[in-house]
């Protein structure tokens, strides 16, 4: 049995599908009926499966193991090593946060008795109890701030953690003094209070991104990270993405993405390419010629020999430009960090002021130490600390809830500033799918016959039909004997009689997609596919207008494509632009001093989706471009984009009535520190009570979104 | 006096063994989860595990 399990390799599968316990209870317990799989289990909040497999398991068959209960599963690459750096990091802050708020605690318990009169030998001990709790809980606790302090005071910079870290420890050094020499007043309760509001900040910050960072990861495809490969003779075998040779020969199924640069050497299909260049209309592609990775294999099976894999693709020039896009972005200075520069030299001088001041007044070195120390502490920003994190995972959180995925809390900020909107045409104005356009020409019957065709096949429009048909509320034909040669047709017996669904025996005029129902051998319906508007895309343009973000079109595909979107919508256009056109188009706003904000879908948006201002993708979207847009939106509807800078600008109307909350008790605490009326229990009084007006003054977003 | 000399230890005492459950428990993998774990309580265990 050890030995056993001993062989067994650990697997994460990413399934979007997870809603309920049902799924719950049949994921854990169907997948364990494989004999390849020995466990399951299932984590929710993440929508992800984990399973222990025997080596011997291939890619795809755990995935059909999957889709065997109905659910769609990707699974995650080198996902987890990445992921789970990221949750480590809020898990080690959470622990920091425990510690602080047991010591804090017990400190207070130990506070509240020298407050209400304990002296001499009592208050001692006490104090040195304090000392003893306090002191471990500092060096742990701590580290966070003492490490990003330093790094920034050793750049010759200064941020929030350099106050923080000087006002703890001079407090905790005077305090250990003071309890030695049998004084009246130590601050460890006020330092590790302090400690303790702080964290829990960073803890929210960083829950936050944990937790869109699992939402993103379980929308990553994943497609095309492998390939069926055709030995020379015959017999195939799955290859992961990374093992790819040039000279192999995948086969791609209908509806498959391509792993891997390649020419065709094998059968005829056309190629979606709307991920890659923007293009709605599908490519044919024949015999010899060239089809890149990424794009979308929509209607037969074929044979591509591989001549470029992984990063000699096309792709990877895309990444490039991705990466030297997105480190404008990364020049972006944060809110709290911007009110840090001022702050903190304010509060540096502040404290070396009340030193001066009580020292030039006679006052001696000690007394004017510890009003020096007093002013540090109150004037430490534990409420500016909190008072951003806190508006914004509530804020992400209520966007959560209607469908928005924010990754961080700097795209909110982003996402407020934005004055101008630069819009992708296919994938993010458009579904991006194919939607059967004369439905309506089909009487009851012929829709009840497609639905029962359909529906037994995975080929892309087969699934657009079963899609758009059952929201219609049709009701399927029974047929028997239903088989499908993939690629080509679907056929079955309806009444003894032959019914066909598959491609139209004469090609279209136009290079439109269709499909073709026949009944024995007659052509009896031929149903065109388009890609069509989302459903409230116009009201969506209305409310983007009113907003201040004026919008207009970017798109890689034809002018002939783009107008009649563009006339629908009243937008202007610029159409067949490459990555480097979209860039440069962005370039010149920003130059021109707009915030831009990019929505856009595919491959080819990702560069100027990593430059944008801010930018929104749907959840149909690319990988790259999922990975490179700050926002994504679940759904078919559009209007998430304006909800999202709605509650963007709200949450920066919080934050700076945080901070105007924040400077406003400073302005009346710092007085009192400085005439040396600010005992620890003040300090206590006032830090806890700014802070809880602070979150819950974050509070009111909850709603936001509706 | 000499009460305090017991009750702080314990006060103590007892603060630590929930920070400690606490430890445990983040360890454990208690905290991974939330949703999932609200939701579990409805799926039925199967007859027999085999």
């Amino acid at each position: 049995m050890t030995e056993a399990a001993a062989l067994l390799v650990e697997r994460d599968f990413a399934v979007p599908d997870i809603r309920c316990a049902g799924c719950i209870a049949k994921l854990e317990q169907g997948l364990v009926r494989d004999r390849r799989i020995a466990a399951a289990r299932v984590n929710f909040t993440e929508k992800r499966v984990h399973i222990s497999c025997t080596p011997d398991a291939e890619t795809p068959e755990l995935i059909g193991a999957f889709s065997l209960l109905g659910f769609e599963a990707h699974p995650i690459g080198d996902g987890p090593t990445e992921v789970d750096g990221g949750a480590s990091d809020s898990r080690a802050l959470l622990r920091a946060v425990a510690v602080s708020g047991f010591a804090m605690m017990n400190i207070m318990l130990l506070s509240v008795s020298v407050w209400s009169g304990a002296s001499g030998a009592t208050r001692d001990l006490f104090h040195w109890l304090s000392a003893a709790i306090a002191l471990p809980t500092v060096a742990y606790a701590g580290c966070a701030f003492f490490r990003s302090a330093w790094r920034a005071v050793r750049h010759g910079r200064t941020n929030m953690d350099v106050p923080i870290s000087i006002g703890v420890l001079i407090a905790t050094a005077l305090s250990l003094y003071e309890t030695a020499t049998h004084g009246p007043h130590a601050y460890f309760d006020g330092v590790v209070m302090l400690l303790f509001f702080l964290l829990c900040g960073r803890w929210l910050d960083s829950v936050m991104r944990d937790r869109a960072r699992g939402g993103v990861t379980a929308l990553l495809r994943n497609m095309g990270t492998g390939a069926m490969v055709v030995a020379a003779d015959e017999t195939s075998r799955w290859v992961d993405a990374t093992a790819l040779q040039p000279g192999m020969v995948m086969l791609v199924a209908a509806g498959e993405r391509l792993s891997a640069d390649g020419v065709v050497v094998g059968g005829a299909s056309r190629i979606d390419l709307s991920l890659l260049t923007g293009e709605s209309a599908p490519q044919a592609a024949g015999l010899g010629d060239p089809v890149h990775a990424g794009t979308l294999n929509v209607e037969a099976p074929i044979r591509v020999r591989v001549t470029a894999a992984g990063a000699d693709t096309a792709i990877a020039d895309i990444a490039r430009l991705m990466s030297e896009a997105a480190q404008g972005k990364s020049r972006y200075v944060r809110i709290a960090d911007r009110a840090a520069r001022y702050y903190a030299p304010a509060v540096h001088t502040l404290a070396l002021l009340a030193f001066a001041g009580w020292m030039i007044a006679g006052a001696g070195w000690h007394h004017s130490l510890l009003i020096a120390v007093a002013v540090l502490i109150i004037t430490c920003p534990c409420a500016l600390g909190l008072a951003v994190p806190a508006a914004q995972i509530v804020a992400a959180g209520a966007l959560m809830r209607v469908g928005v995925l924010v990754k961080d809390g700097s795209a909110l900020e982003r996402l407020a500033e934005v004055d101008r909107a630069m819009i992708d045409k296919t994938g993010t104005l458009t579904l991006g799918r194919p939607v059967a356009t004369n439905l309506d020409e089909a009487d009851a019957t012929a829709r009840a016959l497609l639905l029962a065709l359909a529906r037994a096949s995975r080929h892309p429009l087969s699934e657009a039909l079963t899609r758009d048909l059952t929201a219609a509320g049709v009701t399927p034909m029974t047929v028997e004997a239903i088989r499908e040669t993939p690629g080509f047709a679907v056929e079955a017996l309806w009444n003894g009689r032959k019914v066909t669904l598959g491609r139209p025996a004469q090609p279209l005029a136009d290079s439109a997609l269709a499909t073709q129902l026949a009944i024995d051998g007659a052509p009896a319906l031929t149903v065109r596919f388009a890609d069509a508007l989302r459903p409230d895309a116009a009201e969506t343009i209305a409310a983007l207008r009113q907003a201040g973000a004026a919008p207009s079109i970017l798109s890689g595909d034809r002018a002939a494509a783009v107008v009649p979107v563009a006339r629908a919508l009243g937008l202007t256009a610029q159409t067949g632009m490459s990555p480097q056109d979209k860039l440069a188009a962005i370039a010149r706003q920003a130059a021109a001093g707009h915030r831009v904000l990019m929505i856009g879908d595919g491959l080819n948006d990702g560069p100027a989706l990593a430059a944008g201002h801010a930018s929104i993708a749907p959840g149909s979207a690319s990988d790259a471009g999922k990975n490179a847009a700050d926002c994504i939106f679940l759904g078919d509807r559009l209007m998430p984009v304006v909800q999202a800078i709605r509650v963007a600008r709200r949450t920066q109307a919080i934050v700076r009535q945080n901070f105007a909350l924040a400077i406003g008790y400073n302005v009346i605490a710092v007085p009192l520190a400085f005439m040396g009326h600010v005992t620890p229990l003040v300090a206590a009084i006032a830090m806890s009570g700014s802070s809880l007006i602070v979150v819950g003054n974050a509070l009111r977003l909850k709603g936001a979104a509706r | 006096m000499n009460g305090l000399l017991v009750l702080i230890p314990v006060a103590l005492g007892l603060g630590l063994l929930g920070l400690a459950a606490f430890f445990w428990s983040l360890r454990g993998g208690q905290f991974d989860d939330l949703d999932g774990a609200a939701l579990r309580i409805f799926v039925e265990d199967e007859e027999e595990a085999s």
